[in-house]
């Protein structure tokens, strides 16, 4: 997200998923929306029947390109040339909104400068999209009224993943699709409560609503609500903290309900880093692949048996509420924290999740507004910063977050890994329709688990026939990083030389294979390219 | 019998869809979408129509355990949190704050990731935490 913080000074879903509906031109790109968000594929099928048009950037052939008026099957890792490209037309052709573009930002020469040399053909061919495509993007786009920008972490699972969603902002900004109704460039966070970590501060570098924690104004004011004192020191993202427990620098780690085991790159690296800490605490509703390396694993709570809030990603505050006791010895996750917390000597009394969100309130200024009692019926989106305020459907009308909004020039740099002799076949990573990331609980329901047991590779038949494989046979796919034992499924969703796995298996894991090499801001991995090598298996 | 219906949100994606769970004396038995959500509008994916499902799995972790002789004991909850509040001391008081680390998590509230961050900012004193937003 820290791409579209630094165009617009915001790093969340600028408009709400109910304008989609709305919207006369939709770009979706990296974002397998009917598996992953059904609920917004649904606004998209309607935007579709109400006269959209409807883009699809994937290098699969998933369902929504059979919604699609467009669908581009872009190279790997090649968004930026592709985006850079679409620019290159619309400015050639005059289409961009200069009135915008004056008002509204800064930095458009050397956007410019950079864009100019993205023609139709160099574009084609570094992406594999006809020049042809790439002009139909261009004028749908910038010619539409309101059009709208989707997408998901097949744009930030990258190296260049902060550059990716920098250029789609460069694209909405150039267009001025962007602070209008059914406008804005949309990530849709993975899980359901994404969005809600990072609002809470669930980062190293900011306090609750993005506050840095290295400006001394921000650091001044928590120590005071907190009555401690407060280090000035960025801290480390996920990657930092296995590098410290591999160099020692980082000796304890407690983990709430994450599965690091399964759902981040290069397994083998993390369990030799899990395995190296002097205490791991877990604190989870299953005995996750991580939990079974804790020192101490601690029973939380379910959903179901707890209040509290989720934040969705739309930025929609909405209730959560007890349905059940816990079950067994389990205990809400808020509760042992605070039981924790006052045992270490630091005390918490909240009465309720409720009295903790008005704290939240107190020193959050985009949920100033937001209190368990308003929340009955629709939610709230923030910035709602007080009592009266009803919330906001989109961002940046009429002022960016950050003032002016940022065009950033970027150049197209290829992955960090590229298909060779010896691992020659293009593995990208993904979810499917009926599990959920690490399949913790998806897989412990008997009709989810029932619909798809096992994972999968998806190879394109032609490859499969030079591999002599057949539907069902099982491969052995190995990267630089390890190897797993998977089942084929023959599909042309993939193309030749392109194979799918999804990541929720921890029986053929599929980040095994893939590569921890992460973008430098964003320090996000790049689960969607890496190099593999395909035998069938005995 | 005791029957009831509790609105609640759908813990799997982003979306937030809005869903009753069907209470039946004590236990979660079926999911119902609800129609007045502005998000799902009565409607739910194949996820959320058995979102209940994982709720009473037999595998569900029902008391803390601790690492004795190698292998996963179940304790009580004294136990296990004094454990815990002793190590992370010594820790800390060995190594300093900044070797102390915490993970975060997309899964559960918005209040209990505002009290994972407070317990390491301001009981703990170290900025490091983080979460799978990036997954
Ligand atoms: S019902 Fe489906 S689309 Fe809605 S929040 Fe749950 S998983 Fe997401």
């Amino acid at each position: 997200m820290a791409g579209l913080a630094a165009a617009f000074g915001s790093g969340a879903m600028t408009n709400s998923i109910a304008e989609l509906e709305d919207a006369d031109c939709i770009l979706v790109i990296g974002s397998n929306t009917t598996s992953s968000h059904p609920l917004v594929a649904t606004r998209i099928f309607r935007a579709k029947e109400k006269g959209a048009k409807v883009i699809v950037v994937d290098p699969r052939k998933i369902q929504l390109v059979h919604q699609a008026d467009l669908h581009v099957r872009h190279n790997l890792g090649t968004d930026v040339a592709l985006v850079n490209g679409i620019m290159h037309v619309i400015l050639a052709n005059g289409w961009h909104n200069q009135a915008f573009v004056d008002e509204r930002t800064e930095g458009f020469e050397e956007l410019r400068g950079v864009v100019e040399q993205y023609t139709p053909e160099r574009t084609a061919e570094i992406t594999g999209v006809s020049v042809e495509d790439i002009r139909t993007m261009a004028e749908w786009y910038a010619k539409a009224r309101a059009s709208s920008i989707v997408y998901c972490m097949g744009i930030t699972q990258h190296t260049t993943g902060v550059d990716n969603v920098k250029s789609l902002a460069n694209l909405a900004m150039l267009t001025g699709h962007i602070g209008r109704e059914s406008t804005g460039v949309n990530p849709l966070r993975g899980q359901n409560n994404v969005q809600g970590a990072c609002d809470m501060g669930g980062l190293p570098n900011v306090y609750p609503g993005y506050q840095a924690v290295n400006v001394p104004e921000n650091r001044e004011k928590f120590e005071k609500v907190w009555n401690a004192k407060l280090s000035d020191k960025v801290g480390l993202t996920i990657p930092g903290i296995l590098e410290g427990l591999n160099s020692g620098s980082v000796k304890a780690v407690y983990v709430v309900g994450e599965n690091p085991m399964v759902s981040d790159p290069d397994i083998h690296h993390v369990e030799k880093a899990l395995r190296s800490a002097e205490l791991l605490v877990v604190q989870d509703i299953f005995l996750t692949p991580t939990a079974e390396l804790a020192h101490v694993v601690l029973p939380g709570a379910s959903f179901a048996e707890k209040d509290g809030t989720f934040s969705n990603t739309e930025r929609r505050v909405q209730r959560v509420r007890q349905a059940i006791k816990p079950i067994g010895q389990a205990r809400a996750d808020w509760e042992i924290i605070q039981d924790l917390s006052t045992r270490f000597g630091y005390p918490m009394n909240y009465e309720s999740p409720a009295a903790i969100l008005d704290e939240v309130a107190q020193v959050t200024p985009s949920y100033g507004g937001i209190t368990f009692d308003r929340l009955e019926g629709d939610g709230l989106s923030w910035p709602c910063p007080n009592s009266e305020h009803p919330g906001t459907k989109f961002l940046h009308a009429g002022r960016f977050s950050r003032g002016l909004g940022l065009f950033h020039a970027i150049e197209y740099k290829p992955p960090a890994e590229v298909v060779d002799v010896d691992y020659p076949f293009w593995l990208t990573t993904g979810r499917v329709h009926v599990h959920y990331h690490t399949g913790t609980m998806t897989r412990n329901s008997p009709s989810l688990h029932e619909e798809m047991p096992e994972g999968f590779l998806e190879i394109n038949p032609q490859d499969a026939r030079t591999l002599g494989v057949k539907s069902g046979d099982t491969v052995r796919v190995s990267s630089r990083r390890g190897e797993v034992l998977v089942r084929v499924d023959l599909t042309t969703r993939v193309r030749q030389g392109m194979v799918f796995m999804p990541f929720h298996f921890v029986e053929s894991c599929a980040n095994i294979l893939t590569n921890p090499a992460h973008d430098p801001i964003a320090k996000i991995p790049e689960y969607k390219v890496c190099a593999v090598t395909l035998e069938k298996a005995a | 019998m005791e029957y009831r219906t509790v609105l609640t949100t759908c813990t799997y994606c982003g979306c937030g869809c809005g869903l009753y769970l069907e209470v039946m004396d004590g236990h979660v038995v079926n999911t119902i979408p609800c129609k007045t959500s502005p998000v799902n509008e009565g409607k739910l994916c194949v996820k959320g129509w058995n979102v209940h499902e994982f709720v009473h799995s037999p595998k569900r972790l029902t008391q803390p355990l601790l690492r004795k002789n190698g292998e996963l004991t179940p304790v009580s909850w004294d136990e296990a949190l004094d454990f815990t509040v002793k190590r992370l001391r010594e820790i800390r008081e060995a190594h300093g704050s900044d070797c102390l680390a915490f993970l975060a998590s997309a899964k559960v509230t918005n209040e209990e990731n505002y009290l994972i961050q407070k317990f390491a900012r301001a009981a703990v004193g170290t900025n490091n935490i983080d979460h799978c937003a990036r997954l």
